[in-house]
């Protein structure tokens, strides 16, 4: 077993390095760049190929589909997206009835759009500071029962969200009365939600700092806030970055919390509500629903593939540590 | 346009009282004596997340925990709600596909996604070959309903098909199928649209785990004449345990709470309902709030063992530190 001592190695090197160092470095440094293991043969190829495939087709085919004439896709003369190919067929109208008709039967999407966005900026912002505020107090902060309480705000992120709904509504319109149809009650749900998930992540980042810095700035007089403002924020920028894309998509695709918060009224619900009342009845509009899915990915696509890389950095960041 | 404005009113409002309250703790932390300023520091960054938390996750717990013991009109009624859920067949058929979507969903999205990972490893155009299978964790499990609706969709034999399975089966000679109606094979179909969600996710973590693996260990097995699989398994596997753990729990924790699937591709009928779907319905839909609470509870007490072990396994990071 010649390779056992190996495996030893790299169970060591695993526990022992600090994580930022190996997530970060790993991914920059060409002195960490790898030999090429043989595995990369034609059948790995291949597989890999077919994967990609099965992977993208589905979409794919929406994304044709939502080009192609109403008559194409519903009725007696539609036939599968593929056949758009052959008969050439595309439009673009599908994509302005979706957006920009007018009239209460047709999806309307740009009010939606606008409301999914006035939803998920506050939020986003929201849960950074609240989070990262926590999430320092539970690295450098000094109490008793920090690792207990921290551990329970681990704990918090596995309470289905279908348990807290009820009690929340009630607690919502009963108590605080705030009113309905506006953002207010989607922002705090929202903001409550992301909390533990965000403290959590932050916490893997924000303990790694390194010690002596943060020693050097107090005794050079910097009091808590003037630590966590000028040294950890800005330290903590592409964690930050990476909860701050995580908080994006998760916000911006929710539907449950939306099915409960919003009213439903098109005052404040978000696109991925109305697609779900678009898509789940059959009807005469049926056509619009490829382009209108298409509408409703195409933001938080965007942002995601703009910012993959702090995306990937922060999920290791939590990953490797968790 | 004026909606806009007025739209934007709000959320500016909402960011500026926010941003007075965050200053207003900053200012008395600042101020605060200093014999008691460490504690007002606690006090003052922890207070507005645990306040939130508290109100919004353990209070309802708490209360769902009670609800889970009384019947629809509120009042206690014992452990009937959990003697319903484990005998009426409806229910148990819901347990039965919570239990499969826990065991495929996890399981496959990590082969997939190892396998994946191994295979582009260095390979001509990974970025976009990662792309490609990441792309999916960005869209909406709405979005995804109904992109995979078009995929299962059916037409009556003998007229063309619209969805790509379904041509696929009369190619090559077989009738359309009903993919999201016919029991029980229909759970696998809405896992598969899972899967497809969540092997990114695996994906990602893994390959930059794999790359974390240092070339001189890679390097050394090679030389001592590990075949690429031996290498792959006595060097790889054992240098990515961490990550696969974290992998498999975050992935699992996921599916237990699956929901929007469901919801938007079947809405639970054709015996494809699952807790988590099942909990909305009798709470939300059949005014059973006592059984969807039951239901709740049952789910948290199924995620409890990963959180126990993810616990002990934060607690002893801490102690190596």
């Amino acid at each position: 077993m010649t390779a056992t001592p190996a495996r030893d190695e790299a169970d060591k090197a695993l526990v022992g390095l600090p994580l930022g160092e190996k997530g970060i470095h790993a991914a920059d440094e060409p002195i960490m760049r790898r030999v090429k293991t043989k595995l990369t043969s034609p059948f790995a190829t291949a597989a890999a190929l077919i994967i990609a495939a099965i992977w993208t087709v589905p979409t794919f085919g929406l994304f044709v589909q939502s080009f192609r004439p109403a008559a194409k896709q519903v009725g007696p003369r539609s036939d599968g997206w593929w056949n758009a190919f052959f008969d050439g067929q595309f439009t673009f109208k599908n994509y302005v009835d979706a957006t920009a008709a007018a009239g209460s039967q047709s999806p309307n999407l740009s009010q939606y759009l606008i409301n999914s966005t006035a939803i998920v900026i506050p939020v986003t912002l929201f849960v950074l500071v609240l989070a990262s505020m926590a999430a320092y107090i539970f690295a450098w902060g000094n109490f008793r029962g920090r690792h207990a309480m921290f551990i329970f705000v681990f704990a918090l992120q596995i309470v289905p969200l279908q348990m807290a709904l009820i009690p929340l509504l009630q607690l919502f319109t009963q108590v605080l009365q705030l009113p309905a149809g506006s953002y207010t009650q989607l922002w705090i749900a929202h903001t409550i939600f992301g909390l533990p998930l965000g403290i959590f992540l932050l916490h893997n980042f924000i303990s790694e700092i390194p010690g002596e810095v943060i020693e050097a700035a107090r005794v050079d007089g910097a009091g808590h806030t003037t630590i966590f403002w000028r040294i950890i924020l800005p330290l903590s920028v592409p964690a930050l970055a990476s909860l701050a894309i995580f908080q994006f998509l998760w916000v911006w695709n929710d539907l449950l919390v939306a099915l409960v918060f919003s009213g439903g009224t098109p005052d404040v619900a978000p696109i991925t509500q109305r697609l779900a009342e678009i898509s789940g009845t059959r009807g005469a509009r049926d056509y619009l629903n490829p382009a209108a899915a298409f509408v409703s990915i195409i933001i938080p696509l965007g942002v995601f593939f703009a910012l993959q890389r702090y995306f990937v950095r922060g999920l290791l960041a939590g990953g490797l540590k968790g | 346009m004026e909606f806009v404005g007025g739209k934007l009113l709000q959320v500016g409002i909402a960011i500026a009282a926010f941003a007075a309250v965050i200053g207003l703790i900053m200012l008395l932390v600042d101020r605060a004596p200093k014999s008691t300023r460490d504690k007002v520091t606690v006090i003052g960054f922890l207070a507005p997340a645990a306040i939130l938390m508290i109100v919004g996750l353990v209070y309802p717990a708490v209360q769902t925990s009670y609800l889970a013991f009384t019947d629809a009109k509120g009042t206690p009624n014992g452990v009937d709600n959990f003697v319903w859920m484990f005998t009426q067949p409806e229910a148990v058929i819901t347990l039965r596909n919570t239990v499969i979507w826990t065991v495929l969903v996890p399981l496959l999205s990590t082969v997939f996604g190892l396998a994946y990972a191994v295979f582009i490893d260095k390979a001509r155009g990974e970025r976009i070959l990662k792309a490609l299978v990441f792309m999916p964790m960005a869209i909406s499990f709405v979005g995804a309903g109904v992109i995979w609706k078009l995929v299962y969709d059916f037409r009556g034999a003998g007229i063309e098909q619209t969805g790509v399975l379904n041509a696929l089966r009369v190619a090559v000679g077989m009738d359309p199928k009903q993919f999201l109606l016919d029991a029980p094979e229909n759970t696998i179909f809405l896992i598969i649209v899972m899967v497809w969600i969540q092997t990114g996710f695996a994906m990602v973590i893994l390959s930059a785990a794999i790359k974390g693996v240092p070339v001189e260990l890679v390097e050394a097995a090679r030389l001592d004449g590990a075949n690429p699989w031996q290498q792959f398994r006595n060097v790889t596997i054992p240098g990515i345990r961490g990550s696969l753990v974290v992998v498999l729990t975050t992935i699992t924790i996921a599916t237990l709470k699956v929901f929007d699937i469901v919801r938007t591709m079947t809405a639970g009928n054709f015996e494809t309902s699952v807790v988590a779907n099942e909990m909305y319905t009798q709470a939300f839909r059949a005014d059973e709030p006592g059984r969807g609470a039951a239901l709740a509870l049952v789910l948290f007490l199924l995620v409890l063992p990963i959180v126990v072990y993810n616990a002990r396994v934060l607690r002893q990071q801490r102690e190596i530190r």
